[in-house]
Parts: C-alpha cells; sequence; structure tokens
C-alpha cells in the first residue's frame, strides 16, 4: 500500500549495467561494420594496387606500393590495420577527389543531414496527424484515404518522383529552383559555419540567399518528407487504434474530457512513446533515400559521393561513406532508445 | 421523490457475423440517493449496463430505450456536450483496474487536477485533490501526487482513481468490479473508504460485481442479471428469500463454514429463464 | 490460395470447406485457406493487387506475343528516335529509335526474375539461420544473432551498393546483393517461430527416435516456419523492386542493352525535359507493379495478421 521504491533504491547499478551493456553493443556493431566492409573491399575485383598507381606504373612502383598497403601480410593482420585507421578516422585518399576520404565526408555529411532533417520535419509534421486523423476515423473514407496515399509513397520508386518532381515544379512551372544546394551567385554571398545553408544563411541575414537555398531544398525534402510521412501516418495509425481502446481513455470520458484532448493529449501522449522509435528509424531510412534523392538532384552530399565513387570504382571511398553511414544509422538507434526511456516514465523508473 | 436515475427497457445489442446480437435484453430499475447492487457472471451484461448509463457503449453496439433519464434529463437524446456537462460533474465511474484505468504516462496530480479543473474551481483544483486524496486515507498526498501509475500499488492506485472520480462531488458513481482486481487483503478497506465516502455524501451509487455476498453487505438492494436480463430484484437484507432458482444457485454455491453441501453444488441453467421478461 | 480460385464453386464443396466439424486434417486446412480466401476476396485493394501481379506474371510469359516490336534493336535512326506516344508507337520511341512500350514488356521479365531470385536466396538462408539458432539456441543463436544485427545495422540499400561496387555491375551481381541485404528479417522471424515450437511434444518425439538435428530442423522445423516467412518475403517484394530499380537506375545493375526498368529511366533522364515520356513510361511500370504487390501484402496481411483485423 505504500509507493513501491525499489526501482529507485537500485536506480545507479541498474543504470550501470544498461550503459554498459549498451557500450557492448554498440562497440560489437562496430567492430561488425568493419569486419563487413573490410570484406566487401577484398572481394573487390579491382586491383587495389592499381588502382593508386595506375596503368603504366613500372613493376618497382606497383611493388613499393603493394607493400605500402600491406597486402603482402596475412588477412587478419591486414584487417587489423584497417580497423586501427579506421578508428582514426582514416580511411585514406579519395581517388577522385585526391583529398583524404574524412574530410570528404566531412564535406558532404551536413548537405545530406540538412536534406534528411527538413524531409523527417515535414515527414513528422504530416504523418502523426494524418495517422490519428484515419486512426479516429477507422474504416471512413479519410482512413481509406491515408491508407491508399500511404502505399503509393511505398511504390513510387523515389528517383523517378524526383525526376516527375523536377519535369512538373521546376521545368514547367518554374515553382521551385532546379538541381544544386544553392545558385552559384549566392554560393559566396556568406560564410560557411555550420555547413547547414539554411541555418548560415538564416544566422548571418543573407535572406535572398536564404530563400534561394530554400526553393533548392524544398523539392527534395518534400519527396523525402513524403516517404517518411507514409511510414509515419501508417504506424501513428496502429499505435492510436491500440490506445484508443484503453481503459484510460474510458476514464478520460468519464471525467468529461472533450474528445479532442482525449485524442491529442492522453492518447498520443501514449503513442508517442514508440512513435520515437519509428520517428528514428525513418530518419536513418531518408539516409538511405537520400543516395537515390541526392543523384536526382544533384546534391552534393554523401548520397551522390557515394555513387560518384562508385562509378569510379573508388573502393576506399565507397566504404568509407558505407560505414559513415552504418554508425550514424547505430547512433539513430541507440538516441531513439534514450529517447524512449526519457518519455516512457514506466522505462524511466526501472533504470 | 423523484428517482435519480429512471431505466425503462435498456437494450444493447452488438453485431456480429449471425446478425446483432442482444447483450443486454430489457433491463429496467430506478435508483434513488441508494447503494445498488447488480451482480451476474461475467457476460450476464452487468457492465454494459453501466456504461450506457454514461453513454459509453462502444461504437459498434447500440444501445436503445424507453427511458434513460437522469435526474430528469433524457440521456437517450444527449448531446455530446450534455455529455461532457454529466460526467465526471454529476455522474462517474471506477474501473476493475487501476493499471489500466489510470493514463500510464500521466501523474497522479495531473489527472486529478484535470478532473477538478473540467468542472470549475480552477484556482484551488490543487488543494482539492490533494484534500480529496487524504479523504481516501491517503497519507503522504503529495509524494502520490507526482507518482506515476506504475510507482503505485493496486490498493493506491484505486484509491487515487476513486478520488479522481468523487472529487467533482458527483450525484452517482457506478463502481464496475471496483475491487476485483486488488489483492484480497487490500478489497475490503478500498470498499469501505468507497462506502464511507457515498453515504457520507449522499450519492447514489450501483455497485457492479460477480461477488453476491459482497455486494449484499455493501448494498441496500441487489439485481441479479442473468444473460442480459433482469432475474430478481431483492432488498439485499432479504436475499436469504430469494425466490428465482438462478439467485438461489449462486447463494448456495458460496462454500460455508459449518457443514453446508459438499461437494458445492454446480450452478444449474435452465433455458425458461431465457424467455421470463425482466 | 490462388489455387483455390480455380475450383468450382458447388454448393457441395463449399458446404464441406466450411464445414465446422472437419473429418480429416486435409480437409481443416483446406477448409481454413477456403476461409482466409473468403476474407482476402472482400479485401478491395487486395484483388487489385493480385489482379496486377497476376497480369504481370502474363505479360511476362507472352511478351513475345504482346510487344508489337523487338525491345533491342531500334527502327530507322534518323526518323523513328524520341518519337512522342502514337497509335504506332504506344508509349513512344527512346534515343535509339527503339519502341518503350515493347521494352517495358520485355522488361518485366527481368523484374519478375529478379524477385523471384532474390526470394529463391534470401528465403532459404534466412530459414537456415534463424531455425538453426532457434533450434540450437546457446552460442550457435549467440553468434547467428549478431551477424543478423550487424547486417540489419546497415541500410539495406547502401549495403547493396557497397557489395554491387565489390563484385561489379550486373544484373546477376545485384541480385546477389539484394539478396544478402534481404535475408536477416527473415532470420529472425524464422528464429521466433522456431523458439515456440522447439520445445513442442512432437519435436521431442522425433529426437527420441534417434533423428539426426539437421533432419529435425529440414523436415519438422522449416515447414513450420515456411507459411510465416513467405508471407514476409511477399510483403517485402514492393521493396526488392525498388532496390533493383535503384541500383538499375546508378548505371549498377542491369547493364544496357537490356530493358530494366530502373535503367530506362537513367537513360531517358537526359531528355527529360523535351522527350518526358522516355524517362516517365518505365517510372510508371515500376510503379504499378510494386504498388500491385504492396496492395496484395496489405490484404495477405490484413486476412493473416489476426491482431491487425480489428
Amino acid at each position: 500500500m505504500t509507493i513501491q521504491s525499489e526501482g529507485r533504491a537500485s536506480a545507479l547499478p541498474g543504470w550501470l549495467f544498461k550503459l554498459g551493456k549498451l557500450t557492448a553493443t554498440v562497440a560489437f556493431t562496430l567492430f561488425g561494420l568493419l569486419l563487413v566492409t573490410f570484406l566487401i573491399g577484398r572481394v573487390v575485383p579491382v586491383d587495389p594496387v592499381l588502382s593508386v598507381v595506375g596503368d603504366r606504373a613500372s613493376p618497382s612502383t606497383y611493388e613499393k606500393v603493394y607493400l605500402e598497403l600491406g597486402l603482402d601480410r596475412p588477412l587478419y593482420e591486414q584487417f587489423y590495420l584497417y580497423a586501427k585507421k579506421a578508428v582514426t578516422g582514416d580511411f585514406g585518399e579519395s581517388l577522385l577527389t585526391k583529398k583524404p576520404i574524412i574530410s570528404d565526408l566531412a564535406r558532404a555529411f551536413p548537405a545530406t543531414l540538412e536534406l534528411a532533417t527538413v524531409g523527417i520535419i515535414i515527414g513528422t509534421l504530416l504523418g502523426i496527424p494524418a495517422g490519428v486523423w484515419a486512426a479516429v476515423r477507422q474504416g471512413r473514407l479519410i482512413d481509406q484515404l491515408v491508407r491508399i496515399f500511404g502505399l503509393v509513397g511505398y511504390s513510387a520508386p523515389i528517383f523517378w518522383l524526383g525526376l516527375m518532381g523536377l519535369l512538373l515544379f521546376y521545368a514547367k512551372w518554374e515553382l521551385v529552383a532546379g538541381p544544386g544546394r544553392i545558385d552559384i551567385s549566392y554560393e559566396y554571398s556568406f560564410t560557411s559555419t555550420t555547413g547547414l545553408m539554411l541555418l548560415d544563411t538564416a544566422m548571418q541575414g543573407q535572406w535572398a540567399a536564404f530563400r534561394n537555398v530554400v526553393s533548392h531544398i524544398a523539392l527534395p525534402a518534400c519527396l523525402l518528407g513524403y516517404l517518411s510521412m507514409a511510414y509515419i501516418a501508417r504506424m501513428t495509425r496502429s499505435f492510436m487504434l491500440n490506445e484508443l481502446a484503453q481503459e484510460y481513455v474510458v476514464t478520460a470520458r468519464v471525467k468529461g474530457v472533450a474528445e479532442w484532448r482525449i485524442i491529442w493529449v492522453h492518447a498520443l501522449r501514449n503513442a508517442a512513446v514508440p512513435l520515437v522509435t519509428v520517428i528514428a528509424l525513418s530518419y536513418a531510412n531518408l539516409l538511405e533515400g537520400s543516395v537515390l534523392t541526392e543523384t536526382v538532384f544533384a546534391w552534393p552530399g554523401l548520397g551522390q559521393y557515394l555513387t560518384n565513387s562508385l562509378q569510379n570504382a573508388d573502393m576506399n571511398a565507397v566504404l568509407g561513406g558505407t560505414l559513415l553511414i552504418g554508425i550514424v544509422f547505430v547512433g539513430l538507434n541507440i538516441f531513439s532508445d534514450l529517447l524512449y526511456t526519457l518519455l516512457d516514465p514506466r522505462v524511466r523508473t526501472r533504470l | 421523490m423523484s428517482p435519480l436515475l429512471d431505466v425503462r427497457n435498456l437494450r444493447i445489442s452488438f453485431p456480429s457475423r449471425q446478425g446483432p446480437v442482444e447483450v443486454v435484453r430489457g433491463v429496467s430499475f430506478t435508483l434513488g440517493r441508494e447503494r445498488l447492487g447488480i451482480v451476474g457472471e461475467s457476460g450476464s451484461g452487468k457492465s454494459q449496463t453501466g456504461r450506457a448509463l454514461l453513454g459509453l457503449t462502444p461504437p459498434s453496439g447500440r444501445a436503445t430505450a424507453d427511458r434513460l433519464e437522469f435526474d430528469g434529463v433524457d440521456l437517450r437524446h444527449a448531446t455530446p456536450k450534455t455529455w461532457r456537462s454529466l460526467r465526471g460533474a454529476r455522474m462517474s465511474m471506477v474501473m476493475q483496474d487501476p493499471k489500466f484505468s489510470l493514463n500510464p504516462v500521466m501523474t497522479i496530480g495531473k489527472q486529478l487536477i484535470e478532473a477538478v479543473k473540467l468542472h470549475g474551481g480552477k484556482a484551488e483544483a490543487r488543494d482539492k485533490s490533494l484534500a480529496m486524496l487524504e479523504a481516501v486515507q491517503i497519507r503522504d498526498p503529495e509524494r502520490v501526487m507526482a507518482a506515476y501509475p506504475h510507482e503505485l500499488s493496486g490498493g493506491m492506485g484505486q484509491r487515487a482513481m476513486i478520488a479522481m472520480m468523487l472529487v467533482t462531488e458527483p450525484d452517482l458513481l457506478i463502481a464496475d468490479e471496483p475491487t476485483s482486481a486488488l489483492d484480497v487483503t487490500v478489497q475490503i478497506e478500498v470498499l469501505r473508504i468507497l462506502d464511507n465516502l457515498v453515504t457520507q455524501r449522499g450519492m447514489g451509487l450501483i455497485f457492479i460485481s460477480h461477488d453476491l455476498h459482497l455486494v449484499s453487505t455493501f448494498c441496500d438492494r441487489v439485481l441479479v442479471m442473468y444473460a442480459g436480463q433482469v432475474v430478481e430484484e431483492i432488498d439485499a437484507a432479504d436475499l436469504q428469500n430469494a425466490r428465482h432458482p438462478y439467485t438461489r444457485g449462486l447463494l448456495n454455491c458460496l462454500p460455508k463454514i459449518e457443514g453446508g453441501v459438499r461437494p458445492l453444488p454446480v450452478l444449474t441453467r435452465d433455458a425458461a429463464w431465457l424467455k421470463a421478461g425482466g | 490460395m490462388t489455387s483455390l480460385d480455380t475450383l468450382p464453386a458447388k454448393p457441395g464443396l463449399r458446404q464441406w470447406l466450411l464445414s465446422e466439424q472437419p473429418s480429416s486434417r486435409r480437409q481443416a486446412r483446406f477448409g481454413q485457406s477456403y476461409r482466409a480466401w473468403l476474407a482476402f476476396r472482400s479485401n478491395r485493394l487486395g484483388m487489385i493487387g493480385l489482379g496486377i501481379v497476376v497480369v504481370l506474371v502474363l505479360v511476362a510469359i507472352f511478351a513475345g506475343f504482346i510487344a508489337p516490336y523487338d525491345p533491342l534493336t531500334g527502327g530507322d535512326l534518323r526518323t523513328a528516335r524520341l518519337l512522342p506516344p502514337s497509335w504506332d508507337h504506344l508509349m513512344g520511341t527512346d534515343d535509339l529509335a527503339r519502341d518503350i512500350f515493347s521494352r517495358i514488356v520485355y522488361g518485366s521479365r527481368v523484374t519478375l526474375v529478379v524477385v523471384a531470385l532474390v526470394a529463391a536466396i534470401a528465403t532459404p538462408v534466412g530459414l537456415l539461420v534463424g531455425t538453426s539458432a532457434g533450434y540450437f539456441g546457446g552460442w550457435v543463436d549467440t553468434v547467428l544473432m549478431r551477424v543478423t544485427d550487424i547486417f540489419l545495422a546497415f541500410p539495406r540499400l547502401i549495403l547493396a551498393l557497397a557489395f554491387v561496387a565489390a563484385l561489379g555491375p550486373g544484373i546477376e551481381n545485384a541480385i546477389i546483393a539484394i539478396a544478402i541485404t534481404s535475408w536477416p528479417p527473415y532470420a529472425r522471424l524464422a528464429r521466433a517461430e522456431t523458439l515456440t515450437i522447439r520445445n513442442a511434444e512432437h519435436i521431442d518425439a522425433i529426437r527420441l527416435q534417434g533423428a539426426s538435428s539437421l533432419r529435425i530442423i529440414w523436415g519438422h522445423v522449416v515447414p513450420l516456419c515456411l507459411p510465416s516467412v513467405i508471407i514476409r518475403v511477399t510483403l517485402d517484394m514492393a521493396g526488392i523492386i525498388l532496390t533493383a530499380a535503384g541500383l538499375g537506375f546508378l548505371g549498377l545493375g542491369a547493364q544496357p542493352p537490356q530493358p530494366e526498368w530502373g535503367a530506362m529511366i537513367a537513360a531517358g533522364r537526359r531528355f527529360l525535359i523535351d522527350f518526358w515520356w522516355v524517362a516517365t513510361m518505365p517510372g510508371i511500370a515500376i510503379f504499378i507493379v510494386s504498388l500491385g504487390f504492396n496492395f496484395l501484402g496489405d490484404g495477405l496481411r490484413d486476412v493473416l495478421d489476426p491482431k491487425a483485423q480489428k
């Protein structure tokens, strides 16, 4: 009959245990990511030496680079070297840009981050209300519409939607700017501090440049937003249906709480707990979607870097990019776990 | 004195693959400021009857009645607005399991204060809530206010629930199996608290339970329901003289300390009971 | 389920199928499938999806009869290049004067082959990994599931890209890459199913008869896991089509002159603004086919997942 306090009494050890487990999982997954990328790099039919020295190198140069790359050593030793370098952020030099891959990645990442973030914001702001609405009107017209709209989003190839978008909104109706992040004429009107152009231009008060950036990002971001919206709306609907069938909803009705408040405060607050994971997951999926979207929109982000490197058989750059996206993926998963803990008082006490 | 609640020929049906199924089939009763028990086995329609009084029949179901009046207000054609002004303020309900009936992500305090604020009294909402928690004999109300439902034991949770339902001082409380999810040791304690509050405030109480014995100790009058119908209505004191075979069957099933029948008799059911109108 | 479609709907048969007291296991199973079919038939989107998939299969089989032109060799480059849609060329012609409609018709074969092969590779791998992990438990389980988790830690398309980059572009390698990235969810599912039946009494009985683990897994555990895994694979097929098209679009899938839809979009991209149909038509084909698989999967889930039915 008293407040159960065993959860709080043992808070510290439980917290430590969870942290330790998390660290172990992360370490193991990162190790796995390294191993997979390493193995992919080894089966590549392109001779890594040739791609460094070129076709016309003398046998002695070839031999020198061969040894430099450590290709004479056993596989596990090669992996050890690879892992050691990767941990310090050394993925080698890009064949294409002749710069360290890590600095290429650092330059490309903000562009992808900006695009995916605007996309997920659009997807969340539209997806949650659509899902809630569909759940409340379950089986009615609006529910069907949201469902079909979502299935269409799942089914259309994103690169094709992008091309169609460019054809209509850019070429035909001239509503938005074309491919790229910004027009050349604005590119040097501000200094890049965060690498996120929306933020940089706004902070420096360069509103003309800001408008130009918005006009460039609008189409690809809406596209990614639509993709994540389809998923978020669907999951919101199913979580809300589950919550609205709970007894505490009846309690709220008995108390005389207005229906909108029951839906948007009582039920949605509960549905928000699992929704966080869904949103984090679709954020991660947008990174994936960005590979194709960036190619279509000539967006100088990770995806375009990856495909350019691919087409030039620049294996180190591909693996570096893959590894980075893998790490971001894992990071987002952990982040959503933590957020979950914050939102759900039941889990919070158990910590 | 006109009754607080007047129910005539209440019927509730749910659609199924074989056409609509009636789970409540013509229930009638009146209620003053007294304690009425509704007893029946699971599926007898007692819970649906309770919910229909609050307009909480699930959307797939259909509730009809010749008369459904609460203190002169016709509930059959009540608008959502009328319902909102009645629910909480004038009639409320305590449900079975506080684990499910309290919102898991809101503190007890927030849920209590919400109930007070909905029906006026914004300024003293917090004081009122604290006082109410004390009234249900919670010794450390401040702490309970800040607690989430999962941090409370079942008995505490149900007291908080009762506090939340009575803080607006309604005229009618429906208690739907309020103690079945609790430990036996806590059951009586929670029931006494409920009983005291209801008597002090002169409220009407509908106590829904499957436990005939429990109901007869805490109520003035008992309705016995079977398969969606009221088969017997009797004063709690007269229960020993119940005439309907189903009621007698229920009474005989209770184990007695001095000998009694052994093994306990099994309830027999008669198809004829289904036809007898309530 | 489709096979039941062709059964004559005689009242006797219907009664036999819907009987509440089936007299044999076969009757019970058929009855269950028939009831599922009845439920599915009332799902309009699911039926549309089934229709689209059936049409896709028919088009792929009879491509030779349907396509009016050769998909690989074009017409006169001086007069028949980049023609807009007309009665002669329903969807216009591309930059090599090839009839786009014919190429799309033949492209359905590529799509079907990709889907079928990915399913044929990924399903057994997932089943084997999942059932072994679930059946043996202990460190086998830990190792196999950790490996599965690592594969799940990469976004699918990115991992497929890396594999294709390593193996070299081409339709076969694209199929292998997609299959490699597809099996982990099936393994998880199969493991979960195995855990629920591992200690069932009939499995114990077989073990006591001295059957080897391999025999038990292959002969008794796998068949029980198969239905749910197959449903999951069906649900994934639209995703497989989109991934394959994406690889094709990036030039990593089917190589020219193969009529692969994704690659066709990439080829049409250069003429997008002046000759919109070249890139638009294959996109519509991908969209309709993957919509069909999505509708079908959605309908199947509604029928077979009792939790979603409510």
